[in-house]
């Protein structure tokens, strides 16, 4: 192959791994952190995409006007979720693994909730939009513009996150949370507060990936489980808890998924589960892991 | 005579007549339920049948190991896609045991692989594999064989009824072996206290796979007869990612470790959905999306707790009265 082909498989998939980074960033907060393990994730980003698509093609908005709208309805949307259903959840059940079962399972009814509720409002068709299709010439390789700036808005947005969490104060409470909830409690942090706007910062990301996603892709309203699997994988692969780990192991997918469907379009999937099998065999800890 | 008698004694004796004549009674009410019943609910039956075949034989390896599968919907595609490819030239019986077996074949390849994974991540592992098998599986149509979707040769109403009334008896009786045997034994040492159950010299790993590839066999099955009744197949209608939460929904919303609640509870269950699809066809999967959340918050313990929670709170109102 030549020199070309592999620079645009491995920047494609760069720019697509930005947007699996955010989205797994989004689910490692959760499930890393909340310890939920939120099926609905996925619909999150779907929310944000038909949100996004809706006040772009409607009302004629600016995509990021439709990025900030996404980012705060999901992240009001996950606040809202993780007080109602996950913390009471949390009082009904006693050990960690029948919690992270039944979270499981109520995340998969929100899935439904979510879905149908798109489905109900927007219709369940296929949706796209233009904006921006320009490309930048770099020597023979060209590149699209949109991916280009969603790329950079993902791993803009992705670092604002990291952050939020390295520096600032409700960081600090997150970060004590996750380490050892009674200790955290007996200092004074607000667990259940403070776990919640985790969730929510979660499902926030998620929001605001998928109407980075409306940018470029085309749009369903089931789309959201495929990408609710891959920051699965990408959680596995980068490390739990583990922030940065989620960025680059998204981008790691995105170019692997680059790769196969360059090759074999409709494969992607199946390797990304591939992935998924040798790394649970031989680091199941994550590739970043010591 | 005497050994009638003698068998009528030795049931009353042990107190378990009136559960074997109700269940006499119910599978005579059964084979015969082609003759008196209107064909709408040989339908209905039969649909009814899917749902407790994938309930308890999920309840048959995740019930008692507590590794919460949720590859239910490959198994039943991978029957599916049995009665597809085998239906015209292999007969539908043999199309049926074909599918059964491909399934079980599956998942000991399957468990071998993940069944060392504990928790979550066992979960999700299957979870993808839904995913994984859906994918495949159109790649492979549209790669080799240029389309989408099939058609199966349908078989009459009553056959699909007959068959999975025989399946489901299957299933009981495997059940019932299953918890007198040494294997289930294992299962629910494993379910307790895996590492314990490893100290006691019980081999975990294999009674695992065993498990999981028995209760595979009847998802299986299960979905080589179902193909027949829906005609056309495609990845996305035969590996229906909602086929591995039903299962996993019925057992917690009936809260019973018993294959006879669970059975109670697909009967509940698909009432509702037939109710639900009827009244309100494009509100019905945001409802059961609400149905769902609303158990899994305000029924905890299943409706077996419920109930028993209210019937405790009858007797104690009455018992206060009487005292008064």
């Amino acid at each position: 192959m030549e020199l070309n082909r592999v620079l645009d498989i491995v920047l494609g998939g760069v720019m697509l791994g930005g947007i699996y980074g955010l989205v797994s960033l989004g689910l490692n907060l959760q499930y890393g952190v909340a310890r939920v393990l939120n099926v609905a994730h996925g619909e999150f980003a779907t929310l944000g995409a038909f949100l996004t698509w809706w006040l772009y093609v409607r009302a004629g908005m600016s995509p990021f006007v439709g990025l900030a709208a996404a980012l705060g309805l999901s992240f009001g949307l996950g606040w809202a979720l993780y007080r109602l259903v996950f913390a009471r959840l949390q009082r009904l059940v006693r050990s960690l693994e029948a919690f992270e079962a039944a979270c499981m399972l109520t995340s998969f009814g929100i899935l439904f909730v979510i879905q149908n509720v798109v489905i109900l409002a927007w219709g369940a068709d296929v949706r796209s939009y233009s904006y921006l299709p320009g490309a930048v010439r770099l020597g023979e390789l060209v590149l699209p513009v949109n991916r280009i700036i969603i790329f950079g808005v993902s791993v803009g947005l992705g670092g604002l996150f990291y952050a939020l969490l390295k520096r600032t104060r409700i960081g600090k409470a997150i970060r004590a949370a996750a380490q050892d909830r009674s200790g955290a409690a007996s200092v004074g942090v607000d667990v259940q507060n403070v776990l919640g706007i985790c969730f929510a910062l979660g499902t926030g990301a998620a929001g605001a990936a998928g109407s980075l996603i409306s940018m470029v892709y085309s749009i369903h309203p089931i789309m959201g489980f495929e990408y609710t699997v891959i920051a699965i994988i990408v959680v596995v692969l980068g490390g739990l808890g583990n922030i940065p780990g989620s960025l680059l192991g998204g981008v790691l997918l995105g170019v692997v998924g680059t790769a196969v469907t360059y090759w074999q379009p409709g494969l992607a999937v199946v390797a990304y589960y591939f992935l998924f099998v040798v790394l649970l065999w031989w680091r199941p800890k994550g590739l970043l892991a010591a | 005579m005497v050994e009638t008698k003698g068998l009528v004694g030795s049931l009353i004796r042990s107190g378990t007549t009136l559960r074997t004549a109700a269940l006499v009674a119910v599978a005579a009410a059964l084979v015969g339920a082609p003759w008196y019943l209107p064909a709408y609910s040989l339908v209905f039956l039969s649909n009814l049948g899917m749902y407790v075949v994938l309930t308890v034989s999920w309840m048959l390896f995740a019930g008692t190991t507590g590794y919460i599968s949720l590859a239910s919907a490959v198994f039943f595609g991978l029957g599916v896609y049995a009665a597809v490819l085998w239906r015209t030239s292999l007969g539908f019986w043999t199309a049926v045991l074909l599918g059964g077996l491909i399934s079980s074949a599956a998942a000991a390849g399957m468990g071998v692989v993940t069944l060392r994974l504990r928790g979550a991540y066992f979960s999700m592992f299957t979870l993808g594999a839904v995913e994984l098998a859906t994918s495949a599986t159109r790649w492979g149509e549209a790669h080799f064989f240029g389309r989408v979707g099939r058609i199966v040769l349908p078989v009459g109403q009553e056959v699909i009824y007959y068959a999975m009334l025989a399946l489901l008896g299957l299933l009981f009786a495997a059940w019932e072996l299953v918890q007198r045997s040494k294997l289930g034994m294992a299962l629910r040492c494993i379910g307790e206290d895996e590492e314990a159950a490893a100290h006691i010299g019980i081999p975990t790993t294999r009674v695992k796979v065993v498990g999981f590839s028995l209760s595979a066999v009847f998802m299986g099955c299960a979905g080589a007869i179902m193909a027949t009744r829906w005609t056309y197949v495609d990845p996305r209608i035969a590996f229906n990612l909602q086929l591995s939460f039903i299962p996993v929904l019925i057992a917690v919303f009936t809260g019973s470790r018993r294959p006879y609640g669970a059975a109670l509870g697909a009967v509940l269950f698909v009432a509702l959905e037939d109710f639900l699809i009827t009244r309100l066809p494009y509100h019905y999967m945001l409802l059961f999306g609400l149905v769902m959340v609303a158990v899994m918050l305000y029924s905890p313990g299943g409706v077996t707790a419920f109930v028993s929670r209210w019937w405790e709170q009858v007797l104690a109102w009455a018992g206060g009265r009487g005292g008064r």
